[in-house]
């Protein structure tokens, strides 16, 4: 077990060595954030002060070692735009969408596993059929549109509900979150429900086709014949059976989701790190999309390690040296 | 003589598919006394594990029980409460199946599986029931069974992985044990360590077995009847020395003759012309006549499962093999 971690640490690192470097060419092509940068009328003398200044002057890889060098010290440098430090500009954005994000994808679990394990468990019955064809609208009705009509139906049309903004928020661990005030969490509910609404038909039918294939299987009908009750039979045996896909989903979902909530915190104006991405490219402030994106690549790396690590928990045939 | 533990009669389950009514099973008799081994003989498609099924009630759709009784120690299983039917699997009926590597959950520990066992028919603490686990294992035969508790499926032999499965259906002591094809997926020395077991078990417990096979070799040395099966009925039973040394069916004759036994070495196996026909399109009349050397016009009536007088073995033939002329 400790050799299987070292080995996939190890990976994890050449991953995000590798990660960086295509980045950090990857934004350069982008363009010369100096045009952004400077006011039409600066004149040649403070252009080449300023490239001096940001380093722009020397080669790329010359860049990309001065870059990965502070990245190790912590220093994900400075925001051309806002002029304040990008790992702090990040961090003040990150619990919103880590909120939203936990919010949608816990919610979609924890209500479309067990709709899917039913579905699964009676495939002619009514509900079943009812709740497949709910998960269809979930896969093929895009995200901004839902979006717009939860807002038209719930916020403008009812009034229930707000149709934007964070809302009041409350400390825990030095951190604003919104879920801890009620405030917060009715400001927190349609964006959420609109961006578990995919997640949500995803794990309905992984956990159909995963109770289908298992239900038929010699392991439920031995269990059935020792006279367990069926309840215990779908928590116990089948529950596990089919969870490694459901994990595998969960944590990759987690992990996009956080990275890219841009369509449905655009809509509701949430203050989450996918508006500032979006808003960090048309200014081309470079500093920021570097680290965003080296941060993604890192989020991605642990949420798949974290999953890889379940696994073994999971099923012990994953586990080696043991036995 | 009083009611036995089991009496199928009439037993019929058909299989509802698109390309037609499959009548897997189709009026199956048979009767089972309270500590007494009944070896099920039959091809592939025959219709025995159908017939274990259909006593437990464990007919997945689209099969149906649509005919017939089977009476359990004076209650009828057939049309049962599903609720009812889980309280006897498993405390009194137990099941054993072909291949322990699909049956038991491979992410469960041996200890966990049991625990759920138990539980599903008592109230029982975990150590409690680790305890009984522990001693069941070491009933069936298995060596350090405190180990083997915490050990997951994968890392057990096959032989071990079935004396496990073995250990969990005699988990409550059931009366009765449907054994079906338990030793056909393992090699050929394990087979004969777990006959031997349960053997051993069935006469020290009193369990009663069904044990469903293809293989005639294996239930001459186990069972004290025998009932073949072709084409979802029994063709021949009786007490197992008189059906095997006196066979009167000609399927049954076919059966023993496709044996290695005594024969010189080198010799041609015989072996029954044809194969089973499909149960969608089964002979008007006799099932085996298309295969039967012995088949004549009178054939194309269903003969009756009947004992001649004074013979305890039954056989479903107009014309059985050693009848006075």
């Amino acid at each position: 077990m400790l050799g299987f971690v070292i080995q996939r640490l190890l990976q994890a690192v050449l991953v995000m060595i590798a990660m960086s470097i295509l980045v950090f060419v990857g934004v350069y092509a982008i363009g010369n954030p100096i045009d952004v940068l400077l006011s039409p009328d600066a004149d040649q003398r403070i252009r080449a002060e300023t490239i001096a200044r940001y380093g722009l002057d020397r080669p790329l890889w010359e860049q990309y070692l001065v870059f990965a060098g502070r990245l190790l010290q912590g220093d994900f440098g400075r925001s051309f735009i806002f002029g304040i430090s990008v790992f702090d500009l990040v961090m003040s954005r990150l619990p919103a969408t880590l909120e939203l994000t936990l919010a949608a994808t816990l919610g979609a679990t924890l209500i479309g596993v067990p709709l899917g394990m039913y579905a699964g468990y009676r495939p002619n019955g009514a509900l079943s059929k009812g709740i497949m064809a709910a998960s269809v609208l979930g896969f093929s009705v895009p995200t901004f549109w839902i979006g717009i009509v939860l807002i038209f139906t719930f916020a403008v049309n009812l009034a229930w509900l707000p149709a934007g903004q964070r809302g009041a928020t409350a400390a825990l661990f030095g951190v604003e979150w919104s879920f801890l005030t009620v405030d917060g969490l009715r400001h927190l509910l349609l964006p959420a429900l609109n961006l578990s609404l995919f997640k949500l038909a995803l794990m309905i039918r992984l956990a159909r086709a995963g109770t289908r294939e298992v239900m038929l299987g010699e392991t439920v009908r031995f269990a059935r014949a020792a006279g367990l009750r069926e309840g215990t039979i779908l928590r116990r045996h089948v529950l596990k059976l089919i969870a490694i896909p459901l994990v595998t989903v969960f944590g990759l979902e987690l992990a996009s989701t956080l990275a890219f909530a841009v369509v449905t915190e655009t809509i509701f104006s949430w203050p989450g790190v996918g508006k500032l991405i979006i808003d960090s490219i048309s200014t081309l402030d470079r500093p920021v999309m570097v680290s965003y994106l080296v941060l993604v690549a890192f989020l991605f790396i642990t949420i798949n390690l974290i999953v890889d690590l379940s696994y073994a928990l999971l099923d012990p045939r994953i586990r080696r040296g043991r036995g | 003589m009083s009611e036995p533990l089991l009496r199928v009669s009439g037993l019929a389950t058909h299989f509802f598919t698109r390309a037609g009514v499959a009548k897997a099973v189709d009026g199956v008799d048979l009767s089972l006394a309270r500590g007494r081994i009944l070896g099920l003989v039959g091809e592939s498609g025959s219709g025995k594990s159908v017939t274990g099924f259909s006593i437990l009630g464990l007919v997945d759709a689209p099969g149906r029980i649509v005919g017939g009784s089977v009476r359990f120690d004076g209650t009828e299983l057939v049309g049962l409460d599903a609720e009812s039917l889980r309280q006897l699997r498993g405390r009194r009926i137990a099941m054993v199946f072909q291949d322990p590597m699909m049956t038991l959950n491979p992410v469960l520990t041996v200890g966990e599986q049991m625990i759920l066992a138990l539980r599903a028919h008592q109230r029982i603490g975990r150590t409690e029931a680790l305890a009984r686990g522990r001693d069941l294992l070491g009933t069936v035969g298995i060596p350090s069974p405190d180990e083997r508790l915490r050990a997951y499926p994968h890392q057990l032999s096959g032989g071990m992985r079935q004396r496990v499965a073995i250990a969990i259906a005699m988990l409550h002591r059931p009366d009765l044990i449907i054994a079906d094809e338990p030793t056909t997926a393992l090699d050929v020395s394990i087979q004969g360590q777990i006959l031997h077991e349960m053997r051993r078990l069935a006469r020290e417990t009193g369990v009663a077995l069904i044990w469903i096979t293809h293989d005639l070799a294996v239930v001459s040395n186990l069972a004290d009847d025998i009932a073949v099966m072709y084409a979802g009925r029994i063709v021949e039973s009786g007490p197992a020395r008189d059906v095997l040394d006196r066979p009167r069916h000609p399927y049954t004759r076919g059966l023993l003759d496709s044996v290695p036994g005594d024969m010189p070495p080198g010799a041609r196996l015989a072996q029954i012309p044809g194969s089973t026909p499909s149960l969608l399109h089964l002979p008007q009349g006799c099932s085996f006549r298309e295969r039967c050397a012995r088949a004549a016009t009178g054939c194309a009536t269903m003969p009756e499962l009947i004992a001649a007088p004074g013979s305890p073995v039954a056989v479903r033939c107009h014309d059985p093999i050693g009848a006075a002329p």
